[in-house]
Order: C-alpha cells, then structure tokens, then sequence
C-alpha cells in the first residue's frame, strides 16, 4: 500500500512539465477575467474536496458521549441508560462484557460505563501503549493481565488506586489475588478472573489404558510411559507458544524469578536458573524427546481439535480452561469424551504449591479525567451478584471475587463440561484459596518472547533444559541492564 | 509612447507568478493527503530514531547511535539475511511462473483463456490474511490434506511450518498470492505489443518459439525489471503471512523473523518506540540499496531496448 501510494507520488511528482504546459495553454489564450473566473472555481472545488476529506476523520462519534468523563478513547459499543450521569470508558474483551456493562449501567445512577473492544489481550497492549506514548487516546479504565501491570506502571500509565479507596475491596480477594497486583503499599488494579491451576483429564481415556490419576510429577511422567507403551494417545502438551504456563510451572517448583518493586522501579533482581527450575525444563525435555507429550503449540484449530478427538490425555491448565474449550468446539457431547478435574500434580506431596496461569483486571490510566470515578467503576464493574453469576453461568470467568469463591451456590455447581463433577471445590477453589501469588517483571512480554525462543531449544534439543534457562538467565540480564536497570 | 516591450512583459510576468500557485492547488487535495500520511509520519519517525529509552531511563538524544545498534544486532541482520535469502529464491520462481502463464494465455485464443486468466488471478483477488489463514489450515497435519495424502503411501506427513520447512512452505503462498498479480501485469505488456511485428517475424520464418523469446520476451522487459522491483520490496518488508502463520508455527516465527515483524514487536509488544523507528528506517536503507543495485545492474541492458 505504501508502495502504491510513493510510487503514484513519485509519478505525478516527475512530470511537473506536462501539467505546467497544458495550464499555461489553457490560460494563455484567455481573458484576464476568464482566468480569475477559473481560478476561483479551482480554489472552491479544491477546498470543497479538502472539507469531503476532513468529513471522513473519526471525529464523528456515534455515542454522543459530549459529557464523557474521557472523551478520546473512541464511541461506546453499549446503549448509555442514564444520559446525564457522567461517563467512564472502559476497554475490555470478556465474551460476555456486553450483558455485564448493561447491567451496570442499569444498577448506577452515578455513572455510566461506556465500553468498547480494543482487540483481545497482545492487540489491546498494543493500542494502549501507543496511547500512552501518545500521551492521549486512551480509555479510563483498561482490562489488563496482572502480568502486563508492572510494565505498564513503569511507563506511567496506571493510577496507584490505594489513593483513591482499592483497600474496600481488599477482602474480596485472596492474597495471592491481590499480591499480583500490588507492589508494596501500592494497588494498580482490581482482580476480576483468575486462573488457579490443575490438570484436567480424560476420565475415558485414563480407564481404557488402567491408568491412575497422577498426583505428583514422577506419576504423571510414569502415567505418560504406560500410555505410551500400551499405544495410547500423548499424555499431554509441552507448546513453545504457552511461557506462561511454562513459568507457572517453574514458580510451582520454587522459582522465584524476579526481585522487583514498582516503588523503586531502576531494581531489578532477576533469578531463572534456580535448580528448581532446572529440574522443570529437564523434566519436560525429558518427556518431549521420550515421545511422551506432544510439542503443538496451543490456542489453535490444531490442539482445540487434538484434545477434542482424544489426541491428549491431560491438559495441565488453568481454572478457564474448560469455559475455554466449550466456547472453542471440544464439547462432551458426542465424540464419547469424559473430561474430569485434578488438582495439579506436585513435586513435593507433603508442601503442595499452588500457581497460577493468566487472568485479568481492571485498572484505571492515568489518562482517565476523573480518576475517583474510574477507579469506582474498576472496582465496582463485575463485583455485583449479578455481574458475578453472568459470569460464571456463561463460563467466561473464574471468579476472583471471595462473594462468589465463598458462596456454597458456586462451589456445589455441577459442571456441565465436566459431566456434572462439582470441579470449583473439589480443585478449582482450594487451588485458588491456597495461591500466594507471584510478582511479575516490568517486561514480561519481551520476558516471554525470549522463554519462547528457550522452549523451542529444549524441545528441538539444541539445548539441555538446563543449558536454555542458564542462558535465558544471562540474555535477560544483559536486556536489563541495556534497558538501563540495575540489577541486584 | 508605449515600450511594446514592456506590454508584452507585463503579462508573461503574471503568468509566472500565477501558474505555480495554480498548480499547487491543483495537487492540494493530494499533496495534503501525502504530506499528513506520509512525509509526516515518515519524519516523525526518523526523529524518533535518533532518540533512544530504555525502560528504566529517560528519552537521551543518541543520534546514530540507534543505528549503529541496529546493523550490529544479530536479531536484525539474522532478519535481513532471511528476507534477502527470501528474495533470491522467491524472486526467480515468480518471475519464471508469471511469464509462463503470460506468454501461454497470450497464445491461446480459445475461450478457455479468459477462465484460465481469471483462475490465476482470483488468488490476488483474495485478502492476504485470508489466503494464509487458508493455507495455514492445508499445511495443518490434523486438518489438512497432507495427512490422508501420506496415508495413502504409508508415509507420516511433514511439519510444513516446523523450523526447517517455513521457508519453503512460506515460498509457496508468496508464489500462490503473487504470480497471477504479476501475470496480468507481463500479459498487459504482451498486448500492447503491435501484431504486425509478429507477422514481419513470421514472414522471416520465426515459430511459435522463437516469437515468443526473441520478441515478446525482449519487448516486455521493462514490465519485467517494473514486477521485479516491486517484488524485491515486497519481499523485503515480508510481514503479513509469517505473521498470521505465527499462532500456529510451533515457535518457527520468532518475534525477530523478519525485520518488520522485528520493528512491529519492538514498538507494539516490548514499549520501544526508539529503536523500532530506527529498524524500520534500517530496513528502509536496505531496501533503498538493494532497489538501487538492481537499478543500477539492469540500468545497460535496458537501456538498449527501450
């Protein structure tokens, strides 16, 4: 398209020639009232397609919102219910977002929330820092990941809430829910979904082969040779495109990768060799080249459709995972499928750990023009019963919220993915109770990225597990020490 | 008494003030367009190059420092290199396709011609991301036709997007999306040629062969070096299909696989807006050079036939 558009430049540009002798002919001959006749006309109709072109800004906004609390972060998706209440614009992706901000605005005389999509996770980031190196164009309230938070604090771009009233709240979630998004004494966002840990299985497919629910990392590895060895399918996945899930595990086995605070945002210590996480990648390694887990990379046709035909036996997940799967196609019904809960497997028995993959929050920018008022709407947006059970019922979220994790109507739900097993307190709630957070690094995308780049190795075999984290431990620390950090 | 000089010098002189601004307005709707869309940004950016932040730093002017950096950062020249080795390979194979559907849809003069015209073209005619979409699922090995294809041969597929295979199975959607663009191109060009050279070629005993190398290829070369640049910077900023293939890649396409891909990841996922304006401009110099070489090399020959 650029192309296109320098080589038509070019093209007008190179024959200055031509055009200056047809106008000069064109108005040698004339008179001198003719000519001004003429260029008249040429100055109107220039400026008549200049305003055509100036119609077509984006300027023209279909919410109406002239009263906005924010105004530059575009018009509203939803219908406003109280038109004289001021307005906070909020960016989000939940499937269900939509029902939930109606019944918001429903329930609030004092504000309104004016939503719209930004695009899902990678694209919104994407959007929401080029707002702010912009310094304008970005919403009130922002849907973020707890693991983007500290990078996004270290751009300026989200308000400490323990200034404006986050400590109500604070009850309403468990400490590890609220360790990731805290640094120090500082809140920048509020919990919504979270994403505790377990291994979800094929009940089916585990009583075909004789094989007993693992409940340590040995019995999973010996659980994934029987299958192996009596021709069954992959007991699982080990996907370059998850580091995530990756650090999770790593976390699981006393990996405590970064030494970091918001407050005293130039430090940073960084440790991802530990021999705990060694042991992790060696594990996984292990696996892979046994032939014993698959190597796919996740979140596409390919691995829904492999873990709906039974190409998997388990997949270590997170609390998400089956409202994930059922809004991707791998239903139960059908294909024979009997998918069942487990809590994680773990290395130590006698002291569980429990960790956590994804979830998100909401957080107000400091771009938002009535910080007290966003920061409302961030605490308050998905925190009713109502907003809560909508969320549930449709299996978009796993609650962070202690009214819903508490209350006996959520943890006796049978759940219809898992044939009726009641997985919120037989794993998911305990996993999520027990969790004590995690703290992240203010650049997890390019943490991720370069954790990508050392699975590929290990799965490859390029590199022992072992050999990829001590060198992902040195590449991380130069990147540090090159964005200008000093590193403990 | 008058100076008839001076008469006739008066309204040359006003001709001369007059017509520029004229003609500017003329290009106003336009210029205005390229000045706000693209001279601005493209300035914008090269001024954000000579800036460089780290994450825990404040914006320090750098000057070429930024660029320095860049044609020493193995990540882009690993990108460069790729793209050039891309280029290459790619480049011919188009070219060699397109030609020789051109040259046999300009000897047909059946009806099956325009359908056949129309089916080469049609993958143009569809979205880039769609057309990758769609062979992202052919090369799939769960949904694909390859699996049942080796089946038959009790062969097991290959990984078309593993580490080893993306180039080629990257080659083989650039060519598919490509050489019917390319095509209606060399074709137009084969029309414009006069029949009657044809004719005098024939009366001097010149088959089917011969006409179609030793006179349309000759006649057409400068739509040719025309595809071929436009191939060369296509090729240079590769971007869409590795990029949409990304999700599914197994990890093949790593965020510094192409140097746009590298300049997109830099500014959209890793915050630094610095350092990816000065990679783009980077690839911008690279892009100019190569284009110039190319220039420059096909400049003698051409020259004589035009």
């Amino acid at each position: 398209m650029v192309t296109f558009i320098a080589s038509s430049a070019v093209r007008l540009l190179s024959h200055p020639t031509e055009s200056a002798t047809a106008s000069s002919r064109f108005f040698f001959r004339r008179e001198p009232f003719t000519v001004k006749t003429k260029s008249l006309l040429a100055v109107v109709s220039a400026g008549a397609l200049l305003a055509t072109l100036a119609g077509c800004s984006p300027d023209v906004s279909a919410g109406g919102s002239t009263d906005s609390a924010g105004g530059d972060a575009g018009s509203c998706s939803n219908t406003i219910v109280n038109k004289d209440a001021p307005q906070v614009s909020v960016w989000a992706w939940y499937p269900n977002i939509n029902t939930v901000v109606d019944m918001f605005n429903k329930s609030h005389d004092d504000v309104q929330v004016c939503w719209s999509n930004a695009g899902q996770g990678a694209d919104e980031y994407a959007k929401f820092s080029t707002a702010i190196a912009a310094g304008t164009g970005a919403p009130d309230v922002v849907m973020l990941e707890a693991e983007v938070v500290p990078g996004f604090i270290l751009q300026d771009a989200l308000v400490d809430l323990s200034e404006h009233g986050a400590d109500d709240v604070k009850a309403n979630f468990s400490a590890g829910a609220w360790k990731d998004v805290s640094s120090g004494d500082s809140v920048y966002a509020i919990p919504v979904d979270g994403g505790p840990m377990a291994m979800i299985y094929r009940a089916d497919i585990f009583t075909k082969y004789g094989i007993t629910v693992p409940t340590t990392w040995d019995e999973y590895a010996a659980a994934a040779q029987q299958l192996k060895d009596a021709g069954g399918p992959f007991m699982g996945d080990f996907g370059s495109n998850v580091p995530a899930w990756f650090t999770a595990l790593m976390t699981q086995n006393g990996q405590k990768a970064w030494d970091y605070e918001s407050a005293d945002p130039q430090k940073i210590g960084i440790d991802l060799n530990d021999d705990g996480s060694k042991k992790v990648a060696d594990y996984w390694q292990d696996l892979v080249k046994k032939g014993l887990v698959d190597t796919k990379d996740q979140f596409n046709t390919d691995y829904i459709g492999g873990l709906a035909n039974g190409s998997y036996a388990t997949y270590v997940s997170a609390a998400w995972a089956p409202g994930y799967l059922t809004g991707a196609g791998a239903s139960t019904e059908g294909d024979g499928a009997e998918w069942k809960a487990a809590p994680l497997p773990q290395w130590d028995p006698a002291n569980p750990v429990s960790v956590n993959w994804g979830g998100s929050t909401f957080a107000v920018t400091t771009q938002a023009k009535d910080k007290d008022l966003a920061a409302t709407v961030a605490k308050e947006l998905y925190a009713s019963d109502e907003e809560l059970q909508d969320g549930v019922d449709t299996q978009t979220i796993f609650p962070l919220n202690q009214k819903m994790l508490a209350s006996d109507a959520f943890a006796d739900t049978p759940v219809k993915f898992f044939n009726g097993q009641t997985a919120n307190k037989d794993v998911y709630i305990p996993a999520e109770n027990a969790y004590e957070g995690y703290t992240y690094s203010p650049f997890t995308t390019y943490y991720y990225s370069e954790l990508t780049k050392s699975m590929v190795s290990i799965i490859d075999g390029s590199k022992s597990g072992s050999e990829s984290l001590d060198d992902l431990q040195k590449t991380m620390t130069d990147y540090a020490k090159a964005q200008g950090f000093t590193v403990k | 008494m008058t100076n008839p000089a001076a008469v006739l010098r008066a309204p040359s002189r006003r001709r001369n003030l007059r017509r520029p601004w004229i003609g500017w307005l003329f290009i106003a709707p336009f210029g205005v367009i390229f000045l706000v869309f693209l001279v601005a940004p493209l300035v914008y950016a090269f001024y954000l190059s000579l800036f460089s932040k780290g994450l825990a730093t404040g914006t320090i002017f750098s000057g070429a420092g930024n660029y320095v950096k860049a044609f020493t950062d193995p990540e882009f020249l690993s990108g460069i290199w790729f793209v050039i080795r891309f280029a290459v390979i790619l480049i011919p194979i188009q070219m060699a396709v397109s030609l020789a559907a051109a040259l046999v849809l300009d000897a047909l003069t059946t009806r099956l011609s325009r359908f056949a015209r129309l089916a080469i073209f049609v993958p143009y005619a569809i979205p880039a991301v769609v057309g990758t979409l769609m062979w992202g699922f052919l090369y799939s090995p769960t949904f694909g036709p390859l699996t049942d294809l080796f089946k038959v041969v009790n062969q097991s597929a290959p990984e078309i997007l593993s580490s080893g295979n993306i180039f080629g199975g990257l080659l083989n959607i650039v060519v598919w999306q490509w050489a019917g663009y390319y095509m209606i191109i060399i074709y137009a060009a084969l029309r414009g040629i006069d029949p009657s050279i044809y004719e005098a070629a024939r009366i001097d005993g010149a088959g089917p062969r011969q006409i179609a190398f030793r006179i349309k290829v000759p006649m057409i070369s400068s739509a040719m070096a025309l595809i071929l640049v436009f191939a060369l910077i296509g090729t240079l900023q590769f971007f869409t299909e590795p990029q949409v293939l990304r999700p599914i890649s197994n990890g093949s396409i790593t965020s510094s696989f192409t140097p746009n891909i590298y300049a997109f990841d830099l500014a959209f996922r890793f915050s630094q807006f610095n350092y990816a304006s000065t990679i783009s401009f980077s690839l911008g110099i690279v892009v100019f050079i190569a284009v110039y070489i190319f220039l420059f090399a096909s400049r003698k020959r051409r020259g004589g036939l035009s």
